[in-house]
């Protein structure tokens, strides 16, 4: 290279700059693989058909990395469009994988057929936010429950029979086995779909904004219900919220996903409290809290100028 | 096609007891089960064999034993009737069949895996439904012989693309609901996934598609027959009547039994269709309170409340010391402030009677200032909000109380004049921005027309001002949200548009109904920020409904707390959330998380958990 080509010269610099950049992103990644990892995503794109036959795909998630060991909970947090749902059906199965690398217990299962989808399925469950469409209107609760028993080769019999014993655990009454969800209340509905998920003693849930839709108060009661069970039955929680507090107090680890990219990974208390990328500091900044005088100091540091990164998305 | 609303079992036992009590309903099943009966009795009823045929008898009347009379050729109308109902209706029964065989299993396969066979399958429908039945129906017969089970067997493929799209189209919307992906996630087959959920949906518009198809097929027969040509001499409706019209100059009688059985079964076919359709579409359904939020009219367009009857206000309890807080204030209305309300009661009508789910509200707003009107769901906030806009969802009505809106009483106010108050005296801002906008307009159009309508002005300084609002509203390049579709824009941005909408007739009071909720929290920040730009460059009163005490925090002077239709608690923002009095207050406060410690870091779990 000649010394009078300057531009080409910046561009190397850049180039080895960025270079360096997604090296270190990627170490950083890796980092937060554990070894005794029993979810472990590596490298995961998923994308949909543009519209019309020559469009191009819409990349939802450009590369991202994240593991999840028994018995923890990982909150994946983010905006809407940010791709935090779909890492969740991914790993469920629901959207076809583009690339990389899905591993759980020690298999690969991004590319899993249906047969082997339906015996993962004694592992892996799922609680979903809405709980009045995720509950099919004109099924008993009960027929509701017994549903992944059947999926595993129950008899109508025997799964009806452990219904009672699911009910219980998530405290709803033993004759709600025979009513429709539409008697029962947003929160109750979530206990179903909780106790639909318990079913069979998955060893990982992808709970996908299980309290957004619920009230103030039935919210607390439902996270304390997760967390007795993970407590109980050291099922691991990937668990996604757009709501930073939520997350905060669920989990033991947390990614920040922004435009299909892990931008951001840590403890709870670390990322939560004292973010380092401008994305989450947005995302802390923007939740009111309940208090006036803080509130003011939060909008304070949100509308700041130098504070305009913050808000950059 | 969008998959219409899967009907709950109860509902379903509800949809059969209000098909039953439908008269029409209940005559038409009577009538086809008669007319089925008849038929498939034929052998018992009929005095003879239909084809037995005494010249002699020929065009006599009714006799004992005969109670039709004898038709042209000398043979028992009756018992032909009986036995031409067997072909006509077993062929209409052969066409549906086949209708049913090909489209709905191929529907419920495209409809669920979609992919290549969709495709594929779309393709040989399209073709067969341009094919002209007709045609198709003339050159079968030529070819394949004078059989009406032949026909019926063409007809069937001819009208089953109806039923490929009826099921094609509601399964590929069923199959995006989330009960299909939890069954899914269970690890239910395919099969039994199609067999537990899917089915269900679409059987009840499978009935009322086989109930218009037979009826098509029946008339189509009856036609081709009636038109000679149809399958020689085989009894049915249709060639009963081509001999009986060929003869309607000597016995008209003759015309009429044919005639009446065609005439009688259609009708019952479309009336049993019609209130199948009834019966599973009732839409006369509680719109009380288990999700107020579902509740909301479903477009910003008010809706007329008829208050039942508002009781004078002498009778008005009165409560509240003098000196107490103003959101709770005194009974006398504030006739200084922008919204009074006092002891607002709202009720609906259900099918158990009134059931009141507003008991009595007091609250102001004043020039400049917002005051929060929060609460969990059911908690009557929203219908507090719709009370004083006059747009409560149908069956509800203010049953007690006053609503001074800028001075004006507006419980009582004939819709008309209630109509002038909304857009320049109180405007509206609404939950969930995307549905409020018309899909089919442009933003700019939504915009201009209210402007042109209440405030009198031409095209194009309506143009003008609308683009000046939506730069106030800080969207950055009006000029092209303008020209936009709504589906063009995000959720953010047509909230915006919203809010430029209501404060383009220059209101001085707006309420904003859970404005944020539907938003990306960094959205929900900013519009935050702008209405509180808005109203303080505005001197806006603003009665903000919301479920979220931080929004409470950011935004409102004062607030006031509701629970089960009651304000349990009123007073300056600060206060209130520092230290609550009421209990519930309390316990909301401790149910947010804001302060709640982050979880510890993991620990291995230490021995085998059960």
């Amino acid at each position: 290279m000649t010394t009078n080509d300057h531009p080409g010269h910046e561009d190397s610099a850049d180039r080895l700059d960025r270079d360096a950049e997604a090296a270190q992103v990627r170490a950083a990644q890796v980092d937060e693989v554990p070894d005794d990892a029993l979810l472990a995503v590596e490298g995961l794109r998923v994308s949909y058909p543009g519209k019309g036959r020559r469009a191009a795909r819409n990349s939802v998630l450009r590369g991202v990395s994240f593991g999840v060991r028994a018995g923890e909970t990982l909150g994946l947090v983010g905006g809407s469009g940010s791709g935090k749902t779909t890492i969740g059906r991914a790993v469920l199965g629901l959207v076809p994988v583009e690339a990389g690398a899905i591993t759980f217990d020690g298999e690969r299962i991004e590319r899993a057929g249906r047969a082997r989808r339906r015996e993962l399925s004694r592992c892996l469950q799922v609680i979903f936010q809405d709980p009045y469409t995720s509950l099919n209107p004109s099924l008993t609760i009960g027929d509701t429950l017994s549903e992944p028993l059947l999926g595993q080769g129950y008899g109508r019999r025997e799964a009806r029979g452990r219904v009672a014993g699911l009910l219980d655990r998530v405290r709803l009454p033993a004759d709600a086995a025979e009513r429709l969800p539409r008697e029962f209340s947003g929160g109750q509905r979530q206990r179903v779909a909780i106790a639909r998920a318990l079913a069979i003693d998955p060893r990982l849930i992808v709970c996908d904004e299980p309290v957004s839709a619920l009230d103030l108060t039935t919210q607390q009661t439902v996270l304390e219900l997760l967390l007795e069970i993970q407590e109980q039955t050291a099922v691991a929680y990937l668990f996604v919220s757009h709501d930073l507090s939520v997350i905060r107090f669920m989990s033991h680890r947390v990614a920040v996903v922004h435009q299909g990219r892990i931008v951001e990974t840590g403890g709870a208390a670390e990322v939560t409290s004292r973010p380092r990328h401008p994305y989450t500091r947005g995302l802390m900044l923007s939740a009111p809290v309940a208090d006036v005088a803080e509130q003011r100091e939060r909008r304070r540091a949100l509308e700041r100028p130098d504070g305009a990164d913050a808000s950059a998305r | 096609m969008s998959a219409p609303h899967p009907a709950g079992g109860a509902r379903r036992g509800g949809a059969r007891r209000r098909f039953l009590r439908n008269p029409l309903g209940l005559a038409s099943a009577i009538v086809l089960a008669a007319v089925a009966a008849a038929v498939l009795l034929a052998p018992v009823l009929s005095p003879q064999s239909p084809d037995v045929s005494h010249l002699k008898d020929a065009f006599a009347g009714p006799s004992g034993a005969h109670p039709l009379g004898f038709d042209t050729a000398g043979r028992d109308v009756l018992a032909r009737l009986l036995y031409g109902g067997r072909n006509t209706l077993g062929g209409a029964l052969l066409a549906v069949l086949v209708a049913l065989a090909l489209g709905v299993p191929s529907g419920l396969l495209a409809g669920y895996r979609g992919g290549r066979f969709d495709a594929a399958a779309d393709w040989t429908v399209t073709l067969v439904m341009a094919l002209p039945a007709m045609v198709v129906l003339l050159a079968s017969r030529a070819i394949l012989g004078p059989k009406v089970w032949v026909l019926m067997v063409v007809l069937g493929v001819l009208v089953s693309p109806g039923f490929f799209r009826l099921v094609r189209g509601i399964v590929s919307g069923v199959r995006n609901e989330l009960y299909v992906d939890a069954a899914k996630v269970s690890g239910l087959s395919d099969t039994r996934i199609v067999a537990r959920h899917v089915l269900i949906v679409v059987r009840a518009p499978i009935i009322i598609q086989v109930a218009l198809v037979a009826g098509l097929a029946i008339a189509l027969q009856a036609g081709l027959e009636f038109l000679g040509i149809g399958s020689g001499d085989t009894p049915t409706w249709g060639a009963m009547l081509n001999e009986a019209f060929k003869n309607v100059q000597r016995a008209p009688s003759l015309m009429l039994w044919p005639g009446l059985a065609l005439g009688l079964t259609n009708a019952a076919l479309v009336l049993f269709a019609a209130a199948v359709r009834d019966a599973l579409d009732d839409r006369t359904a509680k719109p009380r309170s288990a999700r107020p939020r579902s509740a909301r009219p479903r477009s910003a367009r008010p809706r007329s409340a008829r208050p039942r009857s508002v009781r004078p206000r002498s009778a008005r309890r009165r409560r509240g010391a003098p000196g107490a807080a103003p959101a709770a204030g005194t009974s006398r209305p504030d006739a200084g402030a922008l919204l009074s309300v006092r002891d607002l009661a709202v009720s609906y009508l259900t099918a158990a009677g009134a059931t009141e789910v507003v008991h009595g509200v007091d609250l102001d707003v004043r020039e400049g200032e917002i005051v929060g009107l929060v609460g969990e769901s059911g908690s009557g906030k929203t219908q507090t909000a719709f009370s004083v806009l006059g747009i409560l969802p149908e069956g509800g009505h203010v049953s007690r109380g006053s609503v001074l809106v800028g001075g004006t009483e507006v419980v009582g106010l004939p819709e008309r004049a209630h109509r002038a108050l909304r857009g320049d005296v109180v405007g509206y801002v609404p939950q969930e921005p995307m549905s409020n906008l018309d899909p089919s307009f442009t933003i700019g159009a939504q915009l201009v027309e209210p402007m042109r309508h209440k405030l009198g002005i031409s095209r194009a300084e309506a143009r003008r001002r609308a683009l000046d609002l939506l730069r106030t509203v800080e969207i950055a390049d009006p000029g092209r949200t303008f020209a936009s579709y709504p589906h063009e824009i995000s959720g953010g941005m047509a909230q915006r548009v919203l809010i430029a909408g209501a404060i383009s007739c220059d209101p001085r009071l707006l309420i904003a109904d859970e404005p944020t909720t539907a938003l990306d929290v960094m959205v929900q920040a900013e519009v935050l920020g702008l209405l509180r730009r808005l109203q303080k460059e505005r001197g806006l009163g603003v009665l903000l409904v919301t479920h979220n005490l931080g929004v409470v925090a950011d935004l409102c002077d004062r607030v006031a707390v509701m629970r089960e239709g009651r304000i349990v608690e009123a007073g300056e923002t600060e206060r209130v959330l520092r230290d609550p009095e009421d209990p519930y207050t309390r316990r909301l406060l401790g149910a947010v998380l804001d302060h709640v410690p982050a979880r510890a870091p993991w620990r291995p779990a230490k021995g085998p958990t059960p």
